[in-house]
């Protein structure tokens, strides 16, 4: 049960580690090291996460999602936000911005397996369960609920 | 029946009739009735006659035995003044109305700005001066009650207790006739009469005793001239400078004495009295004093030497066996006494009320906290004037115990004279110059004052013992502060001496300090409306209601009661009144109610100037006006203090919230770098914590991998110590808990040892140019920093340059006394974007790691400020150009 992972990180030793772990349990993982290709990426190949840094050169983490809300193909994508600066405002601006799941680094290997895989899971349900042309606002909310680590 | 019982009954029955004068003309001006009687001119200037005491009944006999004509001064004084200077009593009379004088302490205290301290100093004044007059008074009616007992053989006559009675009589009388009604400035009709009265008696007294010496006794006219001729007496020797001085001590008590002002202007009914007045009280004067001399010689003739010829116009018809003439002569001189004492008192105790007691009630009210101005303050101030009374008396009492009774007080009277004249100076000075001041007054009567008890009143009264060393050494020892030499000048009389001194310091003080001194805009007010009360002033007094419109006064009290509870106030008084129209009567005591009720609300004297102004009646005077002004003026004040205080606490605000936004601004830039050092932990972290999970929990990883993780672990660590390191050195920096350690080096050496660091490991290290010459002098500074900031720069040239052959030139350049080191690369450069950030912590731009912490330039800038210099970039066209900038300190 795996599958495709972008992975948006400017450290390079962190993205490094990252694709590591998710090659080993199958994961295939493209890695950008920066936030000014994003979307652009993202409309050509569609992954089933998104790993996404906050603190990037070039475009913002919370700029880049943004940007993916916007987008009709984009918009129910599972977002893994990570991010060194842990502030509780960074959290909240996460969640306002529709990031699905926050993690501050530094993380445990294993928190970050099982958060690829959780968002992975929760959004094969959803898209069996849902009606793909359903947009109704409240559930689209609801859907982008940022479940914490 | 003894002499001593027909006395006894006709003093009584006198005394009687006296009340019952006094009651029914009270009735009569209660029920304004016979007032052609009440008010007549002729009973001014009858009840002027009280400056004739029994000082002067008797005395006058006396004093020309001893001194001849002297005596005359005593009139002529008074006389002087009534005629030639009737237009200066006119203006006191007037000005006394206008603002409704109630004592003479009362004019001063309002001519001088209301000042309660000069009118306490005059009321102190004349107490001390009055008081023995009065024993005098006492001792008179008692010597000359005993002159009967001695002619009726009487030997344990018990004179003091005579004098206790009669004291109790006459404050019975003042207390009665002085006190009944509750306004100082109201005439007291009853009390008016009764002295008129007794000055009819006196003057007849005399008359009748004067006719029946010079007819009766020396047989006519020319005898009686004749008998004046060859009489001891009637070598008339004249002293210029004592008959002068007398004369005008006569004449300022006169209008300064407390008793002549009360009747003069405080009962004066009518100014126009003043016209009869001028020519009928000297007549008046001159028929008492007609007779003297006549009556001193006879007296010395027929009497035996051992007779007191004081009491000549007493013991010559008792003598002669004429007992109904003694009789009457003593009711003369009874009335003398009298009418003196009570007015005396009288006037005494209202100012000794007004500006001693109710003052201090007042204070003790207020620090109670809560003096209210209601009707218990009439009550205090009725009680206090009967107090007022009794003690004046019981001093005057007192005195007369304490002083013997003997000859001792024949002399007061020119004492008292030359005491209160001390009055003048203020008084005329604040009728006729309107520069005169409070602290002029003040001055002048105090010194004035002073000299008088020094000179006169000392000598006359202290023992022996005390005064003995003082006369002979005068006073701490000073020889020209002897009491009757003062100033060395000895030999003249003490009379003449003691007021030549007095009277001149005091004027001379009086114009002075009053010339050297500003006065309060109320006293400047007050001396304009003094000065100049002719102008513009008319008559005083209460309210008369009958011009006043109840309409006017109903439409001002609901603009200020508003509508409801003026109606309701002026139904109550309808109701009070039993009337049955739509509006009271406008009674005197409704306009006095309705300005209680209008002060509650603007304040009395607003109130009583609105009154004033409907009623039309009284004049607004400038003192209520004042007072308005003064009201307006706290509020103005009040006001002024809120803005200013509003303005302040405007100032404070603006500057709390410069405050707080300067510290929110602090607060976030805190939150900012806190924010960016958690994220340049974090981040060498993650890396750290991944690896060393992978290597701990991959058990099939190959060795090259292996030791390329153990590797970045390395690094990262490496990484942390060195962030570590610049936060904790910069931190040092900025708190400046660091010394410099300033020493002494070539900039050759420094640049070598940068150079060496900075390059240190790399494997391609940058192209340094240096031209060696320019670097051989000395600077004195710390020159570790300086170090670092060169190796630093050299680092960051390093590591950011992007040429392909990289190379930094080091250029030294010296201005101005400043070294100027500039570290110039041949990369692309600073985008000029980014040149103002590059110095703050934490601001990378380029998006590749360089391993630095980002903090190297804000360590670099932070060590410049703290050796006094600086670093900046400088724009170049190629390359990029850092500036170091410090002061050249090795001289």
């Amino acid at each position: 049960m795996s599958g495709h992972v972008i992975l948006v990180e400017d450290e390079e030793n962190i993205a490094e580690a990252i694709r590591f772990l998710l090659s080993r349990e199958g994961w295939s993982v493209d890695v950008l090291g920066d936030g000014t290709k994003v979307v652009e990426t993202l409309q050509n190949v569609k992954p089933d996460v998104l790993i996404l840094d906050l603190m990037l050169p070039g475009k913002s983490g919370l700029e880049v999602m943004q940007d993916l809300r916007s987008e009709q193909l984009l918009k129910d994508m599972p977002v893994l936000m990570l991010t060194a600066r842990g502030q509780s405002r960074d959290r909240e601006m996460a969640e306002q911005a529709g990031v699905t799941r926050f993690m501050t680094k530094p993380f445990s290997n294993s928190e970050v397996l099982t958060a690829v895989r959780d968002l992975h899971a929760q959004a094969r349900q959803h898209r069996t369960a849902l009606s793909p042309n359903l947009t109704d606002q409240a559930t689209l909310a609801q859907l982008n609920r940022v479940t914490e680590v | 029946m003894t002499l001593l019982n027909l006395l006894a009954i006709v003093c009584v029955l006198y005394a009687v009739i006296l009340f019952a004068i006094a009651f029914w003309a009270d009735r009569l001006a209660e029920q304004r009735r016979a007032r052609w009687l009440i008010s007549a001119p002729v009973v001014y200037t009858l009840s002027l006659s009280i400056y004739c005491t029994a000082w002067t009944f008797y005395g006058a006999v006396g004093s020309a035995v001893h001194s001849g004509l002297e005596y005359l001064t005593i009139y002529l004084g008074p006389s002087l003044v009534m005629i030639s200077w009737w237009w200066g009593l006119r203006k006191l009379v007037r000005v006394g109305r206008s603002q409704r004088i109630s004592s003479i302490a009362d004019l001063l205290s309002a001519r001088y700005g209301k000042s309660n301290t000069l009118a306490s100093v005059v009321t102190l004044l004349a107490v001390v001066s009055v008081t023995p007059y009065i024993a005098l008074q006492l001792q008179s009616i008692t010597q000359s009650i005993a002159l009967f007992a001695a002619a009726d053989g009487q030997v344990d006559f018990n004179s003091n207790r005579i004098a206790l009675f009669v004291t109790v009589g006459l404050a019975g009388f003042a207390v009665l006739f002085g006190t009944r009604n509750l306004h100082v400035h109201e005439r007291h009709h009853g009390v008016v009469m009764a002295i008129a009265v007794e000055a009819v008696v006196k003057c007849v007294a005399v008359i009748a005793v004067g006719i029946f010496v010079v007819w009766g006794v020396n047989g006519g006219v020319t005898q009686t001239l004749y008998s004046m001729d060859t009489s001891s007496i009637g070598v008339w020797q004249v002293d210029g400078s004592r008959w002068l001085t007398l004369t005008g001590l006569a004449a300022a008590a006169f209008v300064c004495l407390p008793r002549m002002f009360q009747v003069m202007v405080v009962e004066n009914d009518d100014e126009r009295h003043l016209l009869l007045a001028s020519w009928a009280f000297p007549t008046y004067l001159l028929l008492m004093s007609i007779f003297v001399i006549p009556i001193a010689v006879a007296g010395l003739g027929i009497l035996p030497s051992s007779a007191n010829p004081d009491f000549f116009v007493l013991s010559l018809p008792l003598a002669l066996d004429h007992q109904n003439l003694a009789v009457l002569a003593f009711l003369g001189g009874f009335s003398a006494a009298t009418s003196m004492v009570i007015v005396a008192a009288m006037s005494l105790a209202t100012m000794v009320s007004n500006h001693l007691i109710v003052p201090l009630w007042l204070s003790q009210q207020s620090k109670r906290g809560g003096a209210s101005m209601s009707g218990d303050v009439r009550q205090v101030l009725l009680l206090s004037r009967r107090l007022a009374i009794a003690g004046i008396l019981g001093l005057g009492y007192a005195y007369y115990q304490l002083s013997g009774g003997g000859d001792a007080l024949a002399s007061i009277g020119l004492v008292a004279f030359t005491g209160i004249a001390q009055i003048l100076p203020a008084l005329v000075g604040g009728l006729f110059w309107r520069g005169a001041t409070r602290s002029g007054a003040l001055s002048g009567l105090s010194v004035g004052f002073t000299i008088w008890i020094f000179t006169l009143v000392l000598p006359e009264i202290a023992s022996d013992d005390i005064l003995q060393p003082l006369m002979q050494n005068g006073l701490f020892g000073f020889g020209w502060l002897r009491p009757l030499a003062l100033f060395g000048i000895a030999g003249i009389d003490p009379v003449v001496h003691a007021t030549l001194w007095s009277m001149s310091l005091n004027v001379v003080f009086f114009c002075l300090v009053s010339c050297f001194s500003f006065p309060s805009p109320i006293e400047r007010l007050q001396g304009a409306q003094f000065v100049n009360v002719f102008d513009h002033s008319t008559s005083a007094g209460g309210w008369h209601g009958s011009a006043v419109q109840a309409e006017d006064l109903q439409v001002m009290s609901q603009r200020i009661l508003g509508a409801a509870e003026a109606q309701e106030f002026f139904r109550q008084q309808i109701e009070q009144q039993n009337g049955t129209g739509p509006l009271p009567d406008p009674t005197p005591a409704f306009l006095e109610r309705l300005e209680r009720e209008l002060s509650a609300s603007i304040g009395a004297a607003a109130a009583h100037a609105m009154v004033g102004q409907v009623a039309g009646v009284s004049s607004v005077s400038v003192e209520d006006l004042m007072a308005v002004a003064d009201e307006s003026a706290h509020l103005l004040d009040y006001s002024n203090r809120l803005e200013a205080q509003s303005h302040e606490l405007t100032i404070t605000a603006r500057k709390l919230r410069e405050t707080n936004t300067k510290l929110t601004q602090i607060s976030r830039q805190k939150d900012d770098f806190l924010s960016q050092v958690s994220h340049e932990l974090r981040t060498p972290m993650t890396s750290v914590r991944a690896f060393s999970e992978i290597l701990r929990d991959t058990s099939d990883l190959s060795p090259a991998d292996q030791s390329k993780y153990a590797n970045i672990i390395h690094d990262e660590a490496q990484r942390l110590t060195r962030l570590l390191n610049d936060l904790l050195d910069l931190s040092v920096l900025e708190t400046g808990a660091s010394a410099l350690n300033v020493t002494r080096a070539s900039l050759n050496t420094i640049l070598d040892r940068a150079v060496a660091t900075a390059l240190a490991g790399e494997k391609n290290p940058i192209t340094v140019r240096r031209s060696e010459q320019s670097e051989t002098f000395f600077v004195t500074t710390d020159i570790d920093r300086l170090t670092q900031v060169f190796i630093n720069l050299i680092a960051n040239a390093q590591k950011y340059c992007t040429h392909s052959e990289p190379e930094v030139e080091i250029q030294i350049a010296l201005v101005d006394g400043r070294v100027i080191v500039d570290f110039i690369d041949n990369g692309d450069g600073v985008d000029p974007l980014h040149q103002d950030v590059i110095f703050e912590k934490f601001s990378r731009i380029t998006p590749e790691r360089a391993g630095g912490s980002g903090l190297g330039l804000a360590i670099c800038r932070e060590i410049m400020t703290r050796l006094k210099g600086s670093v900046q970039y400088v724009h170049r066209i190629n390359g990029s150009c850092f500036r170091v900038d410090f002061d050249h300190s090795d001289r």
